[in-house]
């Protein structure tokens, strides 16, 4: 049944409802569906796809199902039957139907059917669905009657071959970063509250109609501060040392934070490796250029929202012992993991953002100080959609 | 699909099979289509070419950030029918104090328009949820006037967004959806062509050669696009640049880079001393 692709699909991560898959149905009822795969991949993907970013998950599961079909038997009988009722339909006065009558429909799957048999074989070599020799076979000769229609130079792909191609591989949310996403992230960061400060200067209807009735009908305009943001939001980066490989990433996100001009106030400060009794107030962390822990606690209300963003890796030591600050001749009275507690304390509205993927947390080096800052703070990791459930958690009560 | 009016294109904007398609998929399932893509590919003159193409009326409706749904179907006056009856004026015909908005403006026109609804994104986040009826059943209600406003031909609604906001899902359902890739340089030079007809091949290899160049470096940040591209070679022949000099000087520079930083970057690769050849496939 076809509507195994339907499943497939919501396997793959694609968030599909019943919904959209009867108004993939009824197009197809029209006959928006012209005779070829590859207007049915592109049809598929206009009804059923709602954003590039999952371009290239609708991709691979396409890819997959057509890529599963061995012979022609296998292909849907309902597939066949939109794409057979096209190609009788089609009207002879068009070039390429001659064309096309040479071989004929029975033909056609013949040769679908030799060539896929080449087919199975470039498999076995271990070409999968990203390979070119397969599907291309497949592609032009075969489901495609665009490619038998120009003589078989087509310059059509097919759309196994366009859907292995994953053009959109790069849009994946799951992949790491430029500004402009970090920058759609942290509009969500948001809380919205009138009780500012600020020119009034929206019309408050409710009250100016109550205002002009006691006004005995002269008229009395009521005014209202507009809504703000409230958000508050205080950034320690962990810098230098294990973190440069991620400089580049972290400066776009420092960039796109501070371009961010929506946020009520915005503090940033750096750590190296772990918080101690000082904030560093540049990415250098020379000693002396800092400010104390302690005036963060004291000057920087509870309702200020924090993100960490740090790999987290370190010697077991620097986090859990005494006098474990790796700069030589700083020795912490307190270990460094206490003070990370006291900050989760204090801020209710605290994450880690890691820009080690997740997948590594538990192998890669440091992986002790990682589960053990887990511990402490939510951690998640930081692409598109770990920055995005890091938000989520940023706004919602512990 | 064969008796419908198809969209195939229009003299002054090229369009992929793609995103034809896409357009009379949209069409013919009478559902909006939204249409994204980077900056200055086209989605807002698409709808221009929907309309000359399919001779269709277009009416724009221009989201910012301070649109609100309500302004897409009518607005009540009541502070200006307050005034009139101060002064005595009639306001018991409330009907003088509704004016329909551009949604409703769509609704209530006798033939068939094309509705633009141009960067829906611009606009508060809840802002598509409150259309939702309103696309899906193509009208609405005016309690004032105990009026009901029902689209006599369903318009063809095309939507844009540049992607600064999500746009919630029950919304994205009802549409359908197309992203606008960037095009290719077989298809850049169908769009060059367009819009200047005679120009000379080799200058308009260079410039290219140039402008690929400049979009694959690593450091841009707002990589320029078609239009800039577009404004870029008329400024280049207006200029009368000879073709030698485009690749080594890039003159008019600020045409393509908006940004202090991009230009700078580009500076440091040429002193870098790479060569625009190296860097193309």
């Amino acid at each position: 049944m076809f509507i195994t692709f339907f499943y497939l699909l919501k396997d793959k991560g694609l968030n599909v409802s019943i919904n959209e898959w009867l108004s993939l149905i009824e197009a197809l009822n029209k006959g928006l569906c012209t005779s070829s795969l590859v207007h049915f991949y592109q049809l598929c993907r206009s009804i059923l796809v709602k954003s590039e970013v999952d371009y290239d998950k609708f991709d691979l599961a396409f890819a997959e199902y057509f890529q599963g079909v061995k012979t022609p038997e296998d292909i849907p009988d309902q597939v066949w039957s939109w794409l057979d009722k096209e190609l009788e339909e089609r009207d002879p006065s068009q070039a390429y139907e001659m064309a096309f009558k040479k071989h004929g429909l029975e033909e056609l799957r013949k040769m679908l059917d030799e060539r896929l048999c080449e087919q199975k074989e470039e498999h076995h070599g271990g070409n999968y669905w990203i390979g070119t020799g397969g599907t291309s076979v497949m592609g032009h000769s075969g489901y495609n009657p665009a490619g038998i229609r120009i003589g078989g130079k087509s310059r059509h792909k097919s759309a196994v071959q366009v859907a292995g191609e994953r053009k959109f591989k790069d849009f994946r949310q799951d992949t790491t970063l430029e500004i402009r996403h970090f920058q759609v992230a942290f509009r969500k960061l948001r809380q919205f509250s009138s009780r500012l400060e600020g020119a009034k200067t929206e019309l408050n209807l409710e009250e100016t109609i109550n205002e002009t009735c006691d006004n005995a009908g002269n008229l009395k305009l009521v005014w209202d501060r507009p809504r703000q943001n409230t958000v508050k939001l205080l950034l320690l980066f962990d810098s230098d040392g294990s973190m440069f490989p991620y400089m580049n990433l972290c400066n776009r996100l420092f960039q796109a934070v501070n371009k961010s001009n929506h946020f009520k106030d915005l503090k940033v400060y750096y750590f190296h490796n772990c918080i101690y009794e000082h904030l560093y107030t540049d990415p250098n962390c020379m000693r002396g250029r800092w400010i104390d822990t302690e005036w963060v606690f004291n000057n920087l209300s509870s309702d200020y929202k924090v993100i960490l963003i740090g790999d987290g890796t370190m010697a077991p030591s620097e986090l859990m012992s005494k006098g474990g600050n790796s700069y030589v001749g700083l020795y912490n009275q307190t270990p460094g993991v206490e003070w990370l507690k006291r900050i989760r304390k204090k801020y209710q509205h605290t994450i880690w953002l890691n820009p080690i993927p997740e997948y590594n947390w538990e192998y890669a080096y440091g992986h002790f100080t990682i589960e053990k800052i887990k511990e402490i703070f939510p951690m998640f990791e930081l692409t598109i959609d770990g920055l995005d459930a890091g938000i989520k958690k940023l706004l919602v009560q512990r | 699909m064969d008796n419908m009016q198809q969209f195939k294109g229009s003299s002054e904007y090229v369009v992929t099979n793609e995103l034809m398609y896409a357009v009379n998929i949209a069409v013919a399932l009478q559902k909006p289509l939204l249409i994204k893509g980077e900056p200055g590919t086209g989605k807002t003159m698409l709808s221009k070419a929907i309309s000359d193409s399919l001779d269709k009326e277009l009416i724009i409706w221009n989201i910012k950030s301070t649109t609100k749904a309500q302004d897409g179907l009518y607005v009540y006056d009541t502070v200006q029918r307050l005034y009139d009856s101060q002064f005595g004026d009639a306001v018991s015909d409330i009907k003088k104090y509704i004016k329909l908005g551009k949604l409703g403006e769509a609704f209530d026109s006798e033939e068939q328009v094309v509705l633009l609804i141009d960067e829906i994104d611009k606009a508060d986040l809840e802002f598509p949820n409150d259309l939702l009826w309103e696309l899906d059943k193509m009208e609405f209600y005016i309690p004032e006037t105990k009026e009901l406003i029902k689209a006599k031909k369903r318009p063809i609604v095309i939507i844009t967004s540049n992607a600064e906001k999500e746009l919630p899902d029950a919304f994205l359902r009802r549409c359908i959806f197309h992203y606008i890739e960037f095009p290719n340089e077989e298809k850049m030079k169908e769009i060059i062509s367009v819009h200047y007809a005679d120009i000379e091949e080799k200058l308009l290899k260079q410039a290219m050669e140039t402008f690929y160049w400049i979009r694959g470096l690593k450091d841009i940040q707002k990589k320029p696009s078609t239009s800039e591209l577009l404004d870029w070679l008329q400024a280049l022949v207006v200029g009368g640049v000879s073709v030698e000099k485009i690749k080594e000087e890039i003159p008019f520079l600020g045409v393509l880079l908006k940004k202090n930083q991009d230009i700078d970057a580009l500076f440091e690769y040429k002193e870098k001393g790479y060569v625009i050849s190296a860097f193309r496939r």
